[in-house]
């Protein structure tokens, strides 16, 4: 699993970047304005704390999404849904579509900005009872909704 | 998954049933435990007010306070039986009306506590499997009326239309007993249910309530006083010698061993007396209980899942537990429907089969784990024991000689996980998946492949290291996770399993019928 993207699975939308870029650095920032703090209750020389901070906080900010996005994955089949994730932690998960019970389009402030959105399937296991995949384009998790839908119907049927 | 839904429509007040007012009485009886506080709050309020007549007085107003609520609550208790759900109105200012779809309730039960029996009342339960365990309860109606509830709900999943006021409908028409238990298993159950806890209740109690007791507890020198006072001398105990002291010390100790039995098979008759699985056409049927008894059906497509269990000693014995895996909860101690407590393996691959999970039969092809899963697991153990062995040194000034024994966990540990490793086995046949854990619980799960809700191969950084992975099913109700695969054996099983629950008409396989 070394390899950065298995040729089978469909990548996110590059827009996922963006998105998962801002979400780190807004999470992130409750650190900076720690480090801040220490900095001007100025207990070290000058800049020994907000530098480093600031210095790691772009890093992770910059590198660390691209990193994600490549790791994201995911393969629509005819009866089923894959989606690999991870790398240190790696997860790859299948999800027939006749276990689907239902499905959840969501789209946060920061995904409707940049048209995604994440698609949740939920099924009755108590495992994985929920299975998201983010970065979606909204019109791309919206069309995956129904073709899910119609093949739950059909299986209904 | 949720099969119930909250809304706040007021269906029309004048259809639906009430509960039977004599409930009222026994829910009345049975909640006095949860006066008890108010009861002491009122009596500590009024106690500075001279007046010893009002202490009564404020008793009463609290136990008629609570039946005026319940009373309430009553009044505004409606359930309605519809043709496709089940609805249930309640609350005394805002009102929920629940509904719960027939083909969502997955089991029905009815629970008689000693009180409720003697009143010929019964609670119904029924159980979606939406998490919370209290979907919906009658508590209380009359036991005719509880049976004909779920003789009714029973037809209505199977899509018969009985009309409401039909006669006592079905029942024992086609039950067959396919385990029952007498005494002396119960007994022997009992035995093996060995169990301290009532030190743990009397210690717990002791510390709560030690303002009511005369003295602390605690205090050792207490009771060698209160020995003194009826005749026993500490001096005494200490001047008998070494044998007597023995003696007394293999009394004290064969006590506390026959207080433990004692307590697992009173525990254990309470709960299992008059144990009787039955088989209808519909699914299981189990009742059992001494004081309070419980009647819980279960429909046999609903089995999701076979946990077979055992241990060291009753393994030896010939003796083994079944329970299935299913979204219903069975009680509050227990998730699994309990099919049989103690049976032999005969016994349970016998009702296993009538749930329509076979036992292993030599073509399931098991497989042992990884040892390195076990082993990385050790090592990671080692940096953690060298770390406290330094820091005893180096702060505590300990000699360095009897810091060693601290290895000693590293040896406890490398037995444990040795075991563990000798026990565990995976593998799967043309239908089931097979896992085995545990060398002191013993469990073995067999679930059937179609009932996969997903599959997952998960990789931590060591497990890649290694080329192992762990393959978790998604099994409504329970889980099933094979640890130490190599990769590729589990993408192997993932396909296998995959090509059986994607090649499946899942109409006829899942839920609703």
């Amino acid at each position: 699993m070394t390899d950065e993207h298995p040729p089978e699975l469909t990548p996110l939308d590059p827009a996922f970047v963006t998105t998962t870029r801002i979400a780190t650095a807004l999470g992130l920032l409750p650190f900076v304005i720690g480090a801040g703090v220490l900095e001007v209750a100025k207990l070290l020389p000058p800049g020994s704390f907000l530098v480093p901070a600031l210095l790691l906080y772009a890093f992770i900010a910059l590198t660390v999404p691209a990193r994600k996005y490549r790791r994201w994955g995911y393969d629509m089949g005819l009866d089923r849904l894959r989606i690999v994730r991870g790398y240190l932690f790696y997860r790859d998960t299948i999800v027939p579509f006749g276990r689907i019970q239902h499905i959840d389009v969501d789209q946060g402030p920061i995904d409707r900005r940049y048209g995604l959105a994440t698609l949740t399937v939920h099924t009755a296991g108590n495992h994985n009872s929920t299975v998201a995949l983010p970065g979606l384009a909204h019109a791309d998790a919206l069309a995956m909704r129904e073709a899910i839908r119609a093949a739950i119907r059909q299986d209904a049927l | 998954m949720n099969g119930t839904t909250d809304t706040p429509i007021e269906v029309a007040m004048h259809e639906g049933e009430r509960l039977h007012i004599s409930g009222l009485f026994v829910g009345f009886v049975s909640g006095l435990p949860q006066l008890v506080f108010p009861l002491v709050a009122a009596v500590f309020g009024v106690r500075k007010s001279d007046n010893p007549a009002l202490i009564p007085i404020v008793i009463a107003a609290v136990l008629v306070l609570s039946l005026f609520f319940r009373w309430l609550a009553w009044l505004r208790f409606r359930y309605y039986v519809g043709d496709h759900d089940i609805r249930v109105e309640k609350g005394i200012l805002s009102r929920t009306a629940r509904s719960i779809p027939y083909e969502r309730i997955q089991d029905v039960s009815i629970e008689q506590k000693p009180l409720a029996r003697m009143m010929g009342l019964g609670e119904v339960k029924f159980e979606t499997g939406s998490g919370d365990g209290d979907d919906a309860k009658l508590s209380f109606v009359t036991l005719d009326e509880a049976n004909r509830l779920r003789a009714l709900i029973r037809s209505r999943k199977a899509g018969v239309t009985v009309s409401q006021d039909a006669p006592q409908v079905v029942e024992a028409e086609d039950a067959e007993t396919i385990f029952a238990m007498d005494g002396k298993r119960v007994f022997i159950l009992g035995l093996y249910s060995f169990s301290l806890v009532i030190f743990a209740v009397l210690g717990g109690l002791a510390q709560q309530f030690d303002f009511l007791l005369p003295f602390d507890v605690w205090d050792l020198k207490r009771w060698a006083g209160l020995a003194e006072e009826s005749g026993v001398s500490v001096d005494k105990i200490n001047g008998v010698g070494v044998m007597a002291q023995f003696i007394l010390a293999f009394g004290a100790f064969s006590s506390l061993i026959f207080i433990g039995f004692a307590t697992g098979v009173a525990r254990t008759l309470l709960r299992e007396h008059g144990f009787r699985l039955t088989q209808t056409s519909k699914g299981f049927r189990r009742q059992r209980g001494l004081l309070t008894l419980t009647d819980v059906v279960m429909p046999t497509h609903r089995v999701q899942a076979a946990v077979v269990q055992t241990g060291p000693i009753r393994k030896w014995r010939g003796w083994h537990s079944l329970k299935f895996v299913s979204l219903a909860q069975d009680s509050k101690e227990e998730s699994n429907y309990v099919a049989a407590p103690f049976a032999t393996l005969e016994e349970v691959w016998r009702i296993a089969q009538a749930a329509k999970i076979e036992g292993p039969d030599g073509d399931e092809r098991l497989r042992k784990g990884a040892a390195s899963h076990w082993m990385i697991q050790l090592i990671l153990l080692v940096p953690p024991i060298l770390l406290a062995m330094a820091a005893l040194v180096v702060f505590a000034d300990a000699v360095f000689v009897r810091t060693t024994l601290l290895l000693l966990l590293l040896v406890i540990a490398a037995f444990s996980f040795w075991l563990e490793w000798r026990r565990y086995r995976f593998g799967l046949d043309e239908q089931q998946l097979y896992l085995q854990r545990g060398w002191w619980r013993q469990q073995l799960t067999i679930a059937p492949q179609v009932k996969v809700q997903s599959i997952e191969i998960a990789q931590g950084p060591l497990a890649r290291r290694l080329g192992l992975a762990s393959l978790k099913f998604g099994i409504a109700g329970g889980t099933l996770e094979m640890i130490a695969v190599p990769l590729s054996t589990a993408q192997t099983i993932r396909e296998a399993v995959m090509g059986k629950v994607a090649a499946v008409d899942y109409s006829a396989i899942n839920e609703s019928h």
